[in-house]
């Protein structure tokens, strides 16, 4: 069979992350349209939650199994996936565009003489040619693209693709590849979670607060806002370079780009480079007390005035809400 | 031992992005370049490692025509030794990057290369790992700690919902991600130091284009939403509004 497809699937602690799933979806709906087939693979010990991927019509898994693999390492993954990639006879790599997927992509598409495309918002099929649309200046701009080699290794972005269930799904076929020896250059040894409970990365909601917050120490209703949402807490990059806030919770072109369901901008204007990161958010607030600040020609929802009033009152009306 | 350091020259994050006229790349007109942010972190982190080190030399490497000399400068402001341009004309997509900037390493004979996690203009974020790849080095991407003795290198990488503790070894590409260090400013002598400095000029490596960007569009613009009021009296609405009518909390 041509063009076969393989998901690549990341696993953390041995779990598979969702957004695997989402990358598996696309997979099997590309493995229709192609009329081939999509399996999945994964590196690691013990994964528990591994029959999970059938829901999503994958009904083959290669478990490439691995103590000395249970984390991460850039140089023993990319040296068993591409191994499996080219016994296997694969064509098409699908992975995640997280940490994970934009450190292994790249490194697999040389392996396996492929061209590589990341973070890909939508894929078309124009004349069996794929057709592949990604965001470039975070957003500014986007471009379509193919690729010209035979063999492709496309990363998707995160919460863009849906996850779908299919009906009645069949128990997946495992395979277990034991690995004799691993290559071990480069390892990961430890992870440090950091502070903040949700990254902005993977929030559905975000609660970003810019200058208008007039100083670090009224972020705490920032982050009470966020805590009552269930959401992330986010910053202008104006914020981060006065040290107010951590440069893992920026949002635009010098931060992380976003598109989260709900995006709260309080005291943000609406710099070029923060609205690139965030304007493809699903829905937008904006509490500004400017009613000119271009933050508004983005929002869907905005309040014009005093955020020190504002945002304590959506954090309590959030709360009563939540607990009716 | 010799540490290169690859910078690239992109618009700047404040420019407004129009599509040019050949529909696949962006209208230059209007739009001023500068080094790319990430860039300004490898930069700061090279010179860092010189002066740790106490010897050898850091080489600012970018592929680009004339106008990227601007940027070559400001990385020989901040106290770069020296600078290869090697020249293209044309845009290359991120294996012609790697393949061009690879070469020019070996040819250096670097066993230890710092760039931006990513350039601010394609976002691809691949460059180092294909270099890599091809050079037959580590990596590590998006590094925000670094320590390095003797051959052995612990690093930090940033990833979703936290930090990666790495453990790799010479000879490696380091990509890096804001808040690994403060760029330093280019003082006055060092904008005059600069001025001096050589920049070797060679043709880029050839390569053959792997992708090809068929067209470049912008995103549908978004109509501008609601004011649902002007102080706290409105929350109550704006609440049952994102309850109701978008349904997301």
């Amino acid at each position: 069979m041509a063009n076969k497809i393989l998901v690549v699937l990341e696993q953390r602690e041995g779990l598979l992350k969702r957004s695997g799933f989402e990358a598996a979806s696309t997979a099997v709906k590309l493995a229709k349209d192609l009329n081939t087939s999509a399996e999945a693979v994964v590196v690691g010990d013990l994964i528990s939650n591994l029959y999970d991927i059938s829901k999503y019509g994958i009904r083959k898994v290669i478990h490439i199994k691995k103590t000395e693999l249970t984390n991460y390492s850039s140089s023993g993954y990319t040296e068993a996936i591409s191994n499996l990639a080219k016994e296997g006879d694969y064509d098409i790599l699908i992975l995640s565009n997280t940490a994970f997927g934009k450190d292994l992509a790249p490194r697999l598409s040389i392996r396996i003489n492929a061209g590589c495309v990341v973070d890909c918002v939508k894929l078309n099929l124009s004349s069996s040619e794929i057709i592949f649309t990604r965001p470039i200046y975070a957003g500014k701009a986007l471009v379509d693209v193919k690729l010209l080699s035979n063999k492709k290794v496309i990363t998707i972005r995160p919460n863009v693709f849906k996850a779908q269930v299919v009906e009645n799904p069949a128990a997946p076929e495992i395979v277990v590849k034991e690995l004799s020896e691993v290559n071990l250059k480069s390892k990961v040894t430890a992870f440090k979670k950091s502070a903040g409970k949700l990254d902005v990365a993977e929030a559905d909601i975000i609660v970003s607060g810019g200058r208008g917050m007039k100083g670090p120490e009224n972020f705490h209703l920032i982050e009470e806002l966020a805590e009552a949402l269930g959401a992330a807490v986010g910053a202008s990059r104006a914020v981060v370079d006065a040290g107010w806030r951590p440069h893992n919770e920026q949002v635009g072109q010098t931060g992380k780009t976003v598109s989260p369901t709900l995006y709260v901008a309080c005291g943000i204007s609406g710099a070029i480079q923060h609205l690139a990161g965030m304007s493809s958010s699903k829905y937008i607030v904006a509490v500004n007390k400017d009613k000119d600040a271009p933050i508004f020609s983005v929002a869907d929802y905005g309040i014009t005035g005093d955020l020190f009033e504002i945002i304590p009152a959506l954090t309590n009306e959030i709360k009563k809400v939540k607990q009716s | 031992m010799k540490l290169v350091v690859c910078v690239s020259h992109v618009p700047d994050t404040a420019a407004r992005i129009k599509v040019g006229s050949d529909g696949k790349t962006i209208d230059p007109a209007g739009v001023t370049y500068i080094i790319n942010p990430y860039d300004e972190y490898a930069v700061e982190e090279a010179l860092k490692t010189k002066e740790k080190l106490g010897t050898g030399e850091v080489v600012a490497v970018t592929l680009g025509s004339e106008n990227s000399k601007e940027t070559i400068r400001k990385a020989l402001a901040m106290g770069v030794d020296s600078a290869v341009l090697l020249r293209d004309e044309n845009h290359r997509d991120s294996f012609g990057v790697a393949k061009a900037l690879a070469e020019e390493i070996k040819a250096q004979g670097s066993q230890l290369v710092f760039m931006g996690k990513q350039s601010v203009d394609y976002d691809n974020s691949i460059v180092g790992q294909l270099t890599a790849e091809l050079l037959d080095y580590n990596c590590v991407p998006v590094c925000v700690k670094l320590e390095i003795s003797g051959e052995k290198i612990l690093a930090e990488r940033e990833i979703e919902g936290g930090r990666e503790i790495i453990e790799t070894s010479l000879p490696a590409i380091i990509t890096c991600q804001k808040g690994l260090n403060e760029p330093r400013y280019a003082s006055l002598k060092g904008i005059m130091a600069a001025k001096k400095k050589i920049i070797e000029e060679k043709t880029a490596a050839a390569y053959t284009p792997t992708s090809e960007v068929i067209s470049m569009h912008l995103p549908a613009g978004k109509q501008p939403g609601r004011i649902v009021g002007s102080d706290a009296f409105a929350v109550p609405e704006l609440v049952r509004l994102l309850r109701e009518e978008a349904k997301v909390i």
